[in-house]
């Protein structure tokens, strides 16, 4: 099998890293284990969790749009 | 019998099975009789046909229905679903692309034929197979159960309706392929949406605000015996409940029918846009789960001990019965999609990994496309076996199970897109260890008797107490992730013996560049000899 690209291709890209962020955190429990504080009547529990969704979708938006041009995308 | 929830119900599911069969003649295909037409619906699907059709794909009836169903029962520990779904997006964000490119270039239609490929190991692509095809058939089982709470809600018993409903999705899938669940995808989500958001904004009102509904649900777990239900979780439940949520991310991208959908797109942007549009789909699934607390406030109680129907109760308290029967035919088509392309990605295994690899070398595509679709009805009648002869809670173990097992492919599926250092042999010891190791945790886990179990000595659940172990604790974990943790460990232990002793391995029959490839590419299509060229553009 010949290699036929003249410059070797790579998905490689320092904002790659931020994608650590969303996977991370919503597996850290102690940071919304708790009742309070409230947001429009839900516990910290369960807003934080569905903010990080939030997290999740600017993440790899970002990532996205940075990594477009580069990678041959 | 609930009439004018049962005939909405009827009409919305049979104009969509109606749709099912013109599928066949969307994006009319040049030539239906090959796989990449029947099983991945030309390889050429956008952005918003793939975001429905992996949505679909993912977020299940069974979802919609059993999550709530677990938030209702044991409270904070079902949320877990919110952070699975939103951790598998930016950690599958650079892994798909590698398989889409690779599969791309050398013409994979399934997980097993990348890893014959990688590995030069029919065998170890059979194992693969087999566990994809074994832990698919549960789930499509499980849909099902889905589709069943919603009968029984409308006060329809019995076994009939659902042979029916699996005859018209065994028919359509036979006729239409992937293109059939695609299409249906549209509608599911529409209505999906459109139950759900009207869900959460009337029936928190009609109970009086969401303060209401969370401080009832409080004071009821606060009234039982288990220590371990509650709207918050405990210190002995977390590591399970982060454990949970990545060990099920992990298995979601293994599943063969996930890669199906991955496969189905038409490039590399695509599915990177996707990996930011699909949690949408979270959203909508952490607010399902919220249902549940809703049945505890609204006092819903489930008919006998089918925890699954406490969703569809609530809907038919709660709503105008016309409403209801829009909502239940949302949760009925719900089941559909996801069915199909499970049984379309299982169908295509046997095919390209069992049949072509052992039984008939030389099938021509068209031959292919036929023995998948003849599969695809085959495994349909063992999903529904699953259903008629197994009692339904031994249904959703056998999914829990499935869920470990099909855990033991991320070495050779996931890890095997980045490196090429394990050894075949290894990679099939790791596999053995791993299982192993995944079905004597399942077995040893028991569960008490409750108010309305009987005591379960084995197989019961998958929250394994690390006081097995001999640690002195109560916490409990994911069996999934230990046992492919084990697996490996005793993958990398092998390769280096297996290296040591300069056994020999298999050839690597894809090369650094082709995990690289796009939609476009001159090079691609024309490389390995062994597998036909790709008809897609």
């Amino acid at each position: 099998m010949t290699t036929r690209q003249p410059t070797p291709r790579s998905d490689r890209s320092p904002w790659n890293w931020l994608l650590i962020v969303p996977v991370v955190l919503p597996l850290l429990t102690f940071l919304f284990n708790s009742d309070e504080p409230r947001l429009f009547g839900f516990p910290l529990f369960y807003w934080l969790q569905l903010a990080f969704i939030a997290v999740g979708v600017a993440t790899t938006t970002l990532v996205y749009q940075m990594t477009k041009k580069k990678g041959g995308e | 019998m609930q009439w004018t929830e049962i005939i909405i119900f009827g009409i919305l599911f049979l104009g969509v099975s109606g749709m099912g069969f013109v599928a066949a003649r969307w994006r009319r295909p040049k030539d239906m009789e090959h796989l990449d037409e029947w099983g991945l619906g030309g390889r050429n699907f956008g952005g918003w046909i793939t975001w429905f059709l992996i949505g679909g794909d993912l977020y299940t009836a069974y979802t919609f229905v059993a999550v709530p169903a677990l938030v209702f029962g044991a409270g904070a520990m079902g949320f877990f679903a919110v952070p699975y779904t939103v951790v598998i997006y930016p950690m599958l964000f650079l892994v798909l692309i590698r398989l889409w490119s690779v599969s791309h270039k050398h013409g994979f239609v399934t997980p097993a034929d990348f890893v014959r490929a990688r590995f030069g190991s029919p065998t170890l692509a059979l194992i693969i197979a087999i566990t994809g095809i074994v832990a698919t058939m549960p789930y499509i089982a499980l849909q099902l159960v889905g589709i069943e709470a919603v009968l029984k809600s409308m006060g329809v018993s019995g076994h009939w309706p659902i042979l029916v409903a699996f005859a018209i999705l065994a028919a359509y899938t036979y006729q239409s392929g992937l293109r059939a669940p695609a299409l249906i995808a549209f509608v599911k989500d529409v209505l999906i949406y459109i139950v759900i958001l009207a869900a959460v904004i009337y029936i928190p009102m009609e109970l009086g605000g969401w303060g209401v509904v969370f401080s009832d649900a409080a004071a009821k777990f606060d009234a039982t015996a288990n220590p371990g239900d509650g709207i918050l979780l405990n210190a002995n439940n977390q590591l399970q409940y982060a454990t949970l949520a990545l060990g099920s991310a992990l298995a979601l991208f293994l599943y063969p029918h996930s890669v199906t959908g991955v496969l189905a797109s038409k490039n590399r942007g695509v599915i990177k846009r996707n990996m930011s549009a699909l949690p949408a789909y979270s959203l909508l699934l952490g607010l399902i789960a919220l249902l549940g607390f809703m049945a505890i406030s609204a006092e819903i109680t489930p008919i006998g001990t089918d925890m699954n129907t406490v969703v569809p109760n609530l809907f038919d308290k709660m709503f105008p019965d016309w409403f209801t029967g829009v909502a239940f035919a949302a949760i009925g088509i719900g089941a559909l999609v996801p069915a199909a392309i499970m049984s379309i990605a299982a169908s295509n295994l046997f095919t390209r990994n069992i049949y072509k690899e052992y039984l008939k070398k030389d099938a021509s595509p068209a031959q292919e496309a036929k023995i998948s679709k003849i599969v695809s009805l085959v495994v349909k009648v063992g999903a529904v076996l699953c259903i008629l002869l197994l009692d339904p809670s031994f249904s959703i173990d056998l999914q829990l199970i499935g869920g470990v097992i099909i855990l033991q492919t991320l070495p050779s599926v996931g890890i095997g897109l980045y490196t090429r250092w394990f050894h075949r042999g290894a990679l099939i010891t790791g596999w053995v260890a791993g299982m192993g190791m995944g079905l004597w945790m399942l077995y040893n886990i028991s569960a008490p008797a409750t108010a309305t179990k009987a005591a379960k000595p084995h197989w019961a659940g998958s929250n394994f107490p690390l006081e097995k172990f001999g640690l002195d604790t109560k916490m409990t974990i994911y069996v999934g992730l230990v046992a492919v943790l084990v697996n490996v460990v005793v993958t990398v232990l092998a390769t280096f013996v297996l290296k040591a002793m300069k056994t020999t391995d298999g050839a690597d029959a894809t090369a650094r560049d082709d995990y690289f490839v796009d939609e476009g590419d001159k090079d691609v299509d024309t490389t390995d000899p062994e597998k036909e060229p790709v008809s897609s553009t």
